[in-house]
């Protein structure tokens, strides 16, 4: 038995591999519900009508799939340069912190629409510094942008905590902290009326057009895939890998900080440690499971978010614990890229 | 000042370090072993985290706490299998395997617990590992609580330690393993098969992660609960270079970062108005410079992340 | 005689790639066999087969009466076959004993019996005439003295049929000649050689038989002292030879020149204080063995990599610090030495790596959009203009064959209408039509004015295409001598680094 490398990928393949990817990971998934002592058909019927079964479950399922979607560009942004971000949640919750801060106390009397571009400005940037660093440390002393993000999250959530303790802490909330509020006005109004959804999602698909129309139609585009794919031919064609590279983490860091942004400025309106159930994370398996295609990623976020949203509601009518939607996740990706492999190679007797 | 400094003195400071060293240990010679026959493994922070709750588990069903260890190696060794099979038969992007393992085990860890352990209620607890003492030396002044009266995993990870340097530099198959992390055609040339080494010492280097993570449940709590892995795994995987992938350095390594990690427990009672995060980020502070330390002088195994393909040159 | 390997009908085919098709042949006792063929012929995947690194579609093989039934080199080791690499089977970071002895013993051994292996390694090294020190780091080593360890690996798993892949391609002549008669020492005590060349004059003067392949078919078989180089490079060919003539014509002016230039790379010395010159019209031939500073070279005109002293000018401006976008924007073509890993990107399609140094031109971007109707049609222009098979603008380059890769990554540096031309080994790997059709290109900028630097390990493209040449040895320059006062003797001892005879330009 062998594997050779296919002469040319059809199109076709390519499209159903996430479907068989997914129908993969449902059936396995479903063993795991059986040892729960449910019927795994019921199961992913109630996860079905908890996420698309009535006019709320559709909106909380897209609430949810907003902040997805620009994480999981962000990664696809990084991965298609080969540089792997797996920062993705430290740079969400940097994100969140300084919109909190600056929605707090931008009262300079602008324009609503200028203001909050201000807020998810400077989410952005705070997002694009985090991952400059690690970007840095990798261009000059070569060292693997995986664990320094990784070791980064942990640091940030903690600096998150310390700051909504302390500097940042709302004087007027009782229970757990939570950080100051984002200014009401300031606040992304409801998409649908009497629903979560807010109109940051409308900010998170105008989001995946434009990275899909950079990808594909622009130069920093071409290049950024040129160094994903061969660095060394790409150096000597001129190309700097090192502004290439840093120019991509500086838009992926910047979409995951506004993630943060975005969720605080239209979901709960302050910072608490526990803001992102793993939205960074999750990115990363919304962008593979979209094969890193900037479109893809918005079919993909609402699969995931479904998964979530529905999840929930089916843990509470069947008993099948919720960590199972991480489960269906997780194996999603494992099996997408063993279903992409076979998209490129083929068994030979 | 002068408490701070006297932390120092103090016998169950050093104890605790060797303590809190233990699941360092283990973690960081699996992710060694892997590394020196050249394959990544970020499934790090997902086996140590199955390793706790399984190792819990079975304690809980009530089985002892040594076959809890074994247990837990196991379920290490086969997720280590599903590592190998992604990146070493498929020879698919080890990042993107090995984080794609740690969320799938991490999630199956937490599924599994709670199925058995209902929402709401506070962790059940087992009874833990007791320090075994060893007779005449636990008796001797300071020595005796530092290294004599250590928990029976701790020995087990020391001499591990000792294993695996005996291994890598004086057995026929630690040479292989270094080969096949150096030169994976060479091997092959040779007649020996890199594939096959590569699987066994994933498979090998996951189970001693597991490992690392049942000690958290078995000996240092008594409880598993979600996120307790809190990052070792990753701080073992940057320990790995910072100690060139040798294994006394490795367990040097894990000292140190163990001493930092107890010190400052007890600093916080000493020094009060330092926010408490501050001292818990230490770690992965420490770790992210100990990678910039290292950066220039590394000497990576040459066929690290790359794959290695049958008859393709 | 005794036959010791024997080789029946012997087929592989990758995809829809054949590259050996029945071929049959047989080694005596004590014989050197070559096995002779151009870049493709199919002589090392048959090799590979021998040895077990691949398995045979169909055919037979047989050692020493017993036959093997392949894919293993444990097997292949076993019977008693030794191979050396061309790109050696070495790990730098261990050393030489450590590298021998990978493999020898059991891995379920306690204690690697390291004194054993010690003496047994210096015991062959004395008796073959290899001398190596079993405590050095591969890495420290000289190319010379990693081939030798590689033979010794053979010879310490007691191989009695040795397998040289292209065993002189990385050895200066001296060096070669010396191998060669440590071989024919080899023969003597009971060992028998096939090895692996496309350099005639080796295969006449070292080989007692050799194999001729083509398109991996056995075509001849000869014993060297009955047949004459003119015959084998026939055989080899299948054709008279035809490549393209260089006819004399005058230069312009300077377009480049080094002056005492010396590039470092981590504190070692890989050009030393090197001064070269090309004017208009002129073709510049660089000869050397591999590893001599040609890569260095190539780096360093091409951009890459700055000069730690001396000047290199441009038409009379200044050079020194050139970016590969320098390069470019100055008009110099550049031809890289490996075309899979600098010249194209083998996951995106032909159109964006026709364009991909020009990305920046108006022509092909606008507002740093791309202008995706004009980068098309440049592609299909060059795909018409040279030749290239086998693709649209719109496929993925890495689909493309070697010959028709380079067609495509010389279209591309030509059509910057250069006025100097950097090409590094432009015909590495390629056919004899895909050769051809180089020359043809690089002879034709020549006619139109361009200055070229040829940077070649094959001698006879070398001396075909320059007007001059000069030899790099060790990161050194020899002095530059024409066309029309190279000849073979000459050459080799440039090559070899023997200047002081050379006295006129």
């Amino acid at each position: 038995m062998r594997l050779e490398r296919r002469a040319y990928v059809s199109t076709k393949l390519v499209i159903v591999a996430p479907i068989l990817a997914i129908l993969a990971s449902l059936s396995l998934s479903g063993i795991l519900i059986i040892l729960a002592g449910v019927n795994p058909f019921i199961a992913y019927f109630e996860i079905v009508k908890g996420a698309f079964g009535s006019k709320l479950a559709i909106t909380e399922t897209l609430t949810r799939a907003s902040p997805l979607i620009l994480t999981g560009l962000a990664a696809a942004v990084a991965f298609r340069a080969r540089l792997w971000n797996i920062g993705g949640e430290g740079q969400f919750y940097i994100g969140a912190l300084v919109a909190a801060a600056v929605g707090n106390n931008l009262l300079l009397g602008l324009p609503v629409i200028i203001s909050m571009t201000l807020i998810m400005l400077s989410a952005m940037i705070a997002g694009a510094v985090l991952l400059a660093g690690p970007a840095l440390l990798r261009l000059r002393f070569g060292i693997d942008e995986v664990v320094t993000t990784l070791l980064l999250n942990f640091i940030i959530i903690l600096f998150v905590g310390l700051m909504i303790e302390g500097p940042l802490k709302d004087p007027f909330a009782f229970g757990w902290p939570q950080s100051v509020p984002v200014d009401r006005s300031l606040r992304f109004a409801d998409l649908v009326p009497s629903s979560r959804l807010h109109n940051g999602f409308l900010i998170s698909i105008f989001a995946a057009f434009s990275i899909w129309i950079v990808v594909t139609r622009t130069v920093f585009g071409l290049k950024a895939r040129a160094t994903g794919f061969t660095p060394q031919a790409a150096a000597f064609s001129g190309i700097s890998l090192s502004k290439t590279i840093m120019g991509v983490a500086l838009i992926s860091g910047a979409l995951a900080g506004l993630a943060g942004a975005i969720e605080v400025m239209g979901v709960t309106g302050y910072v608490t440690t526990t803001l992102s159930p793993g939205f960074g994370y999750a990115g990363i398996v919304v962008a593979m499971l979209a094969a890193l295609h900037p479109g893809g990623v918005i079919a993909s976020a609402i699969f995931i978010a479904s998964i979530f949203v529905g999840a929930d509601a089916m843990s509470r009518a069947t008993g099948v614990p919720s960590f199972i939607a991480d489960v269906i996740m997780s194996l999603s990706l494992l099996t997408m890229l063993i279903a992409i492999f076979f998209t490129n190679y083929r068994i030979r007797r | 000042m002068i408490e701070a400094l006297e932390i120092l003195t103090n016998a169950s400071l050093w104890s605790a370090v060797l303590r809190i060293a233990t699941p360092l240990i283990f973690g960081v010679l699996g992710a060694l072993l892997c590394e020196r026959v050249g394959v990544l493994n970020l499934a790090i922070e997902g086996i140590m985290t199955m390793g706790a709750m399984i190792g819990w588990l079975s304690v809980y069903l009530g089985a002892d706490l040594w076959t809890g260890l074994a247990i837990a190696a196991i379920s290490g060794g086969i997720i280590g299998l599903l590592h190998a099979f992604l990146t070493v038969q498929l020879s698919l992007s080890q990042h993107v395997s090995g984080l794609g393992i740690t969320l799938f085990a991490s999630s199956l860890a937490y599924f599994i617990y709670r199925l058995v352990v209902n929402v709401g209620s506070l962790p059940p607890t087992i009874e833990p590992f007791q320090p075994i003492e060893i007779p005449v030396l636990s008796e001797l002044p300071f020595v005796g609580e530092v290294f004599f009266s250590q928990m029976g995993p701790t020995y087990l990870a020391i001499f591990c330690v000792l294993l695996m340097a005996y291994i890598l530099r004086r057995t026929p198959l630690g040479l292989a393993i270094r080969m096949t992390g150096e030169n994976p055609h060479a091997v092959d040339a040779q007649g020996l098969n890199p594939i096959v080494i590569r699987v066994f010492a994933i498979v090998v280097g996951s189970a001693l992660m597991a490992l690392g993570g049942s000690f958290l449940t078995t000996a240092a709590f008594n409880s598993f609960f979600p996120e307790m892995v809190q990052g070792r795994g990753w701080i073992c995987i940057a320990l790995v270079i910072f100690a060139s992938w040798q294994p006394g350095k490795a367990f040097f390594g894990a000292i140190l970062f163990s001493f930092f990690d107890a010190y400052q427990l007890r600093l916080q009672h000493v020094v009060e108005d330092v926010p408490y995060q501050l001292f818990l980020m230490a770690p992965y502070v420490l770790s992210i410079l100990a990678l910039i330390l290292v950066s220039r002088r590394s000497k990576v195994p040459e066929a690290l992340m790359e794959p290695y393909r049958r008859g393709e040159r | 005689m005794d036959t010791v390997l024997e080789i029946n009908k012997i087929s592989k085919r990758f995809g829809s790639l054949v590259a050996n098709d029945s071929v049959s042949l047989k080694l005596g006792k004590g014989e050197i066999l070559a096995l002779l063929g151009e870049n493709g012929a199919g002589k090392t995947t048959l090799m590979n087969i021998i040895y077990g690194h691949y398995t045979a579609d169909s055919g037979k093989i047989n050692v020493l009466g017993k036959n093997l039934s392949g894919g293993k080199p444990r097997e292949a080791i076993e019977a008693g076959i030794g191979m050396v690499h061309q790109h050696f089977s070495l790990a730098g970071n261990l050393t030489v004993l450590e590298n021998v002895m990978i493999g020898s013993e059991s891995l379920f051994k306690r204690s690697s019996d390291k004194q054993f292996a010690k003496d047994k390694l210096l015991s062959i090294s004395e008796k073959f005439g290899l001398p190596v020190s079993p405590g050095a780091l591969i890495s420290s080593l000289s190319v010379g003295e990693r081939q030798r360890v590689e033979i010794l690996k053979a010879l310490y798993r007691n191989a009695k049929i040795l397998i040289l892949d292209e065993p002189t391609a990385v050895l200066a002549r001296p060096e070669a000649e010396k191998l060669f008669k440590t071989l024919r020492e080899m023969t003597k005590e009971g060992l028998s050689l096939v090895f692996i060349s496309h350099k005639l004059h080796e295969v006449m003067s070292a080989a007692d038989r050799v194999t001729v392949l083509r398109g991996g078919k056995v075509v001849a078989e000869r014993e060297t002292k009955k047949t004459s180089k003119e015959e084998l490079a026939e055989l080899m060919v299948g054709h008279q030879v035809n490549r393209p003539i260089r006819k004399a014509q005058s230069i312009g002016k300077k377009v480049i020149e080094a002056s005492n230039i010396t590039v470092k790379h981590k504190n070692q010395i890989q050009l030393d204080n090197i001064s070269f010159s090309i004017n208009e019209g002129e073709i510049l031939g660089i000869v050397g063995i591999s590893g001599n500073g040609q890569a260095a070279l190539g780096r360093l005109v091409s951009g890459i990599g700055e000069p730690a002293s001396g000047k290199l000018t441009f038409f009379e401006a200044k050079m020194n610090g050139f970016t590969p976008r320098d390069c470019i924007n100055s008009g110099i073509g550049r031809i890289p030495e490996d075309r899979n890993t600098e010249g194209i990107i083998g996951e995106l399609n032909i159109w964006e790596n026709a364009i991909i140094e020009r990305l920046h031109e108006p022509s092909f971007s606008k507002g740093g959009f791309i202008r995706k109707k004009s980068a098309r049609a440049f592609a299909n222009d060059l795909i018409k203009k040279f030749d290239v098979r086998g693709a649209t603008s719109e496929t993925q380059a890495r689909l493309l064959s070697g010959g028709n890769m380079q067609k495509l990554v010389l279209g591309r540096a030509l059509s910057v209408s250069p006025k100097l031309i950097v090409a590094n080994q432009p015909t590495r790997g390629l056919d004899e039509g895909a050769i051809a059709a180089v020359h043809k290109e690089l002879l034709k900028a020549r006619s139109e004015g361009v200055a070229i630097l040829l940077i070649s390990e094959e001698l006879e493209e070398a001396v075909g295409l320059a007007d001059r040449l000069q030899a790099i040895v060790k990161g050194k320059l020899s002095e530059p001598i024409t066309a029309e006062n190279a000849d073979a003797t000459r050459l080799g001892l440039m090559m070899a680094g023997v200047w002081d005879t050379i006295d006129e330009t």
